[in-house]
């Protein structure tokens, strides 16, 4: 029976591995890949780190597992939250259905220390479709 | 019936090996095409967990619990890899 639940976890977090395969594939711009792809990809580790566990049920493999989903988990929003940071000053168009971009003109573009009024030299990215706003 | 239950889970952990492999495929098409660098950054970290799964599965199907520590070792130098390219980027913007 173990086995079996073991097998099933292990199905269902390739599921979740399969959505953020999609996801990266099918996402307009880049930021929508990155979300995608780092929450799914997440849960669909921890699903199949859990059935590896299940699967063997002893302890140092659970270990093992319980680790590396620890490691996952905690260094995954760490590097999308890098390339993100990274991906804006390199200045990466935005979807052209994007309405807001909150942090526009709030980087300084030589020191790339946020402000929270509009520096003189702002970091500007490609502007979002300013149609939707008018 | 123990027989039946144990071949359902076969086929499962056999699924769960094809649809590993068809979500690399689908990565490796964003790491080829993506428009921009950041994207192919994306689609190499996610290729590397997605690895990380298939070695745990795996190491399910063949009943090599040793097999992990490869995981472990990938999923370490995956994370490293995405820290220095989005440093190589950020640096490489504003000199």
């Amino acid at each position: 029976m173990t086995y079996l639940v073991g097998a099933a976890l292990g199905f269902l977090g390739s599921l979740f591995m399969l959505l953020a395969a999609v996801g990266i594939v099918r996402m307009p711009d880049l930021f929508g890949r990155l979300q995608a792809a780092t929450k799914a990809a997440t849960l669909g580790i921890g699903l199949v780190l859990t059935a590896v566990a299940v699967h063997f049920w002893d302890l140092g493999v659970t270990t093992r597992a319980a680790a590396t989903v620890a490691f996952v988990f905690l260094t995954g929003p760490v590097g999308a939250h890098m390339i993100a940071r990274a991906a804006y000053f390199v200045a990466v168009p935005l979807w052209e259905g994007t309405l807001t971009d909150e942090l526009r003109g709030h980087y300084d573009r030589r020191t790339h220390q946020l402000e929270s009024a509009a520096p003189g030299a702002a970091a500007a990215p490609p502007a979002p479709a300013s149609e939707k706003d008018a | 019936m123990n027989e039946q239950v144990t071949a359902v889970a076969d086929t499962l952990i056999q699924l769960t090996l094809i649809l590993l492999v068809a979500s690399l495929f689908l990565t490796f098409y964003r790491l080829a095409r993506g428009p921009s660098t950041p994207d192919r950054v994306v689609a190499l970290d996610l290729m590397a967990l997605i690895v990380v799964g298939f070695i745990a599965t795996y190491a399910v199907a063949t009943d090599q619990p040793v097999l992990l520590d490869a995981a472990i070792v990938l999923a370490l130098i995956s994370f490293l890899s995405t820290v220095a390219f989005a440093r190589y980027l950020e640096k490489r913007s504003a000199p």
